[in-house]
């Protein structure tokens, strides 16, 4: 052990440093930068809802409520090529509905096959299938939405067609599966099929998070009581995770109807509210704005800004609701 | 004296091997009786095949455990059966995605794809005329300059979650995820009509990479989050008592620790964004000819590419089309191994 010597090398003594918790500059600053930067989120979705307002607001006011209620698109010109306000006419009930059939159908096919997923990976799959399963399913989830698209249009469509006509022909007596006239190409159906195909992994994967933290102690003490594994299931993890899974096909919810490329491949945009999920007539607001944005002029633009704001606030609304379930969900029970 | 005959560790959970001979032989009738069925009736196809061997094989698996063991666990074999059932409806879509993806893109595939682009060749050529490096080069630059715009914003916001802690982390935690919900095509009008139309009155790659951002930023925040989350914090408490500021702590012990982590966070950001269409039809321009510069001149991209070529819809577009989803999906697939093995290693250590 060596010893420490102290020598001072002159009569200076240092001067005591005052002790503080007060942080220094450098802190300060480096706070500041992370907080500014943290807030990017912020700023940014600001900027989206003030933007596509801005551009948006004269179209959305000359239109007013007609805008969410009307079911025509149409520019009327005179014939300097001036715009004529009285007779435009810009609606986007027609593509709210799609958008909202074609997501839900997308949830309702996905919901079971997502949540029989989970239970699978938690509670049945040897460790190692589950590695390789979980793998896949997160694989899934980052596959371009074009890829899908063109799978769903290749591919899918052509058997969606044959499960269509026999959907049609066993439960055609059900208004909502009535196709009049026969066209079942590019309808609600096929499109919330792909839909589905897209959401599976995103409900997937939460549902998993969510059963994964059901309390170990109530699993062993439904076993010791005697439980087959799936009165297991039906008593314990179910129940727990019940809110979560609903969060989660929520966020799905919100992801299926913000779809664009995928839903453009096998969805007709026609301005009628359809609500025969079979019959091929529908579209929804994304890709309504894609098909519009190319030979759209100066006001029509507008008006696919403010079918954008629709979108953005439609799509928040849901992923937050969704966020705020998935949230009260995890804190439960402990 | 007694017996000191060692006993052998027994697993009574095991099914032992008369139980297997059922279980085959369940499977085994399952098979049968939907050939049998599908053979007999008007059913068609690989699906009825599936559809019939399903509620075979559930239904006998039902019965036999019904008359060997009881009522609650011949139900417990139906649920076993509609939960797997359940996997496999879910995981049947990505085989058949990345059989038709290598089966119908392999043909358009050439040596040429990554050496010429497009500015002499329309996508109705012969499929060995032309390639995708303007693409490759446009796709290339998209995701840099998005990446050097959300590293920074995505990796300040994980630190503020994990380091600051300040009185606006469920706010931001919010945002984020709010963010991370934001439709891509939403981001693409956003920046038409916040810097395309007022200021920059161009096409360029630089305001497709700005509304790539958009997108990435949230799933760069949410994984570094979880990344620095790891970080023990004996770590930050060593740094800090070794007298290091707040800012020299993170800057050198926090963050370079969580390293991997970080750019496995990038890598997830990039495959988030590489085949991102809505935003690059609405802003981007599509060259077909090699652009260099973002800030100028139309720039093409993957998804450009392989949405022009599906739009055209002759047979050649189209099968440049899958050729082009090909090297999209090889993109995808490298970017999340690589991923998945950096995570690993770090969980590993």
């Amino acid at each position: 052990m060596s010893q420490v010597v102290i020598s001072p090398s002159s009569s200076e003594v240092p001067t005591k440093r005052q002790l503080t918790t007060k942080p220094r500059l450098s802190d300060r600053v480096f706070a500041g930068i992370v907080t500014s930067g943290a807030l990017s989120s912020l700023v940014i979705l600001g900027l989206i809802f003030f933007f596509l307002t801005f551009q948006g607001f004269s179209v959305l006011r000359s239109q007013g409520l007609r805008f969410i209620t009307g079911s025509n698109w149409q520019v009327v010109q005179d014939s300097a090529g001036n715009i004529d306000p009285k007779a435009t006419e810009f609606g986007i009930a027609a593509m709210l509905v799609g958008t909202i059939l074609s997501a839900l159908i997308a949830i309702i096919v996905a919901l079971p096959i997502s949540v029989l997923s989970a239970l699978f990976l938690n509670f049945y799959a040897p460790p190692f299938v589950k590695k390789i399963m979980v793998a896949v399913v997160d694989l899934m989830a980052a596959f371009p939405s074009i890829l899908f698209g063109l799978w769903g249009f290749f591919i899918l469509m052509p058997s969606a067609e044959y499960w269509a006509k026999l959907l049609h022909h066993f439960l055609g007596f059900i208004p909502l599966f009535q196709v009049e006239p026969p066209i079942y190409t590019r309808s609600p159906f096929i499109a919330g099929l792909v839909l589905a195909i897209m959401v599976i992994p995103i409900i997937t994967s939460i549902s998993r998070e969510v059963f994964g933290q059901t309390p170990p102690d109530r699993i062993q003490a439904a076993y010791a009581l005697g439980a087959t594994r799936w009165s297991m299931i039906r008593a314990v993890v179910l129940p727990y995770g019940r809110s979560g899974v609903i969060g989660g096909a929520m966020l799905g919810l919100g992801r299926a109807m913000g779809e664009t490329v995928a839903v453009y491949t096998v969805l007709n945009v026609v301005y009628q509210i359809n609500w025969h999920v079979l019959l091929g007539a529908g579209g929804n607001v994304a890709s309504m704005i894609l098909l519009k944005f190319g030979e759209a002029g100066p006001e029509e633009i507008k008006a696919l800004m403010a079918a954008g704001l629709i979108l953005f606030l439609l799509t928040l609304v849901v992923n937050s609701l969704a966020d705020f379930i998935v949230r009260q969900s995890g804190g439960k029970g402990r | 004296m007694t017996d000191l005959t060692p006993v052998r560790p027994q697993k009574p959970w095991q099914s032992s091997p008369k139980e297997r001979v059922i279980s085959a032989l369940i499977l085994l009738a399952g098979v049968l009786t939907s050939y049998v069925i599908v053979a007999l009736t008007p059913m068609g196809g690989k699906l009825a095949y599936a559809f019939v061997f399903f509620v075979a094989f559930t239904l006998y698996e039902f019965i036999f455990n019904f008359l060997t063991r009881g009522m609650a666990l011949a139900k417990d074999s139906i649920a076993r059966a509609v939960v797997a059932s359940g996997i496999a409806l879910a995981v049947a879509p990505i085989i058949s995605i990345l059989g038709t993806v290598f089966m119908r893109g392999y043909k358009g595939i050439h040596l040429s794809l990554f050496t010429k682009d497009m500015r002499l060749n329309s996508v109705s050529d012969p499929v060995d005329q032309g390639g995708l490096l303007h693409a490759l080069t446009g796709t290339g630059i998209l995701v840099l300059v998005a990446l050097i715009i959300s590293v920074p914003l995505g990796i300040l916001t994980a630190v503020y979650m994990t380091e600051i802690k300040g009185r606006f982390v469920k706010p931001i935690k919010f945002l984020v995820q709010a963010m991370s919900g934001v439709p891509s095509i939403v981001a693409g009008l956003f920046i038409l009509s916040a810097v395309v139309y007022p200021i920059t009155k161009a096409y360029s790659g630089f305001v497709g990479a700005l509304a790539l951002s958009i997108l990435m930023i949230p799933t760069i925040a949410r994984t570094s989050e979880e990344v620095l989350l790891l970080i023990p914090n004996d770590l930050r408490e060593a740094g800090v008592a070794l007298g290091g500021t707040q800012w020299r702590t993170v800057a050198m012990v926090v963050v370079p620790a969580a390293k991997s982590g970080l750019v496995t966070a990038m890598i997830l950001g990039i495959a988030r964004i590489a085949g991102e269409t809505a935003p690059i039809l609405l802003l981007t321009g599509g060259g077909d000819a090699v652009n260099g510069n973002a800030f100028s001149g139309p720039m093409g991209s993957l998804p450009f590419y392989i949405w022009k070529a599906y739009a055209v819809g002759t047979p050649e577009s189209v099968t440049r089309a899958w050729a082009g989803i090909l090297v999209l999906l090889m993109i995808v697939l490298v970017l999340f191994i690589s991923a998945r093995i950096l995570s690993e290693r770090r969980t590993s250590k």
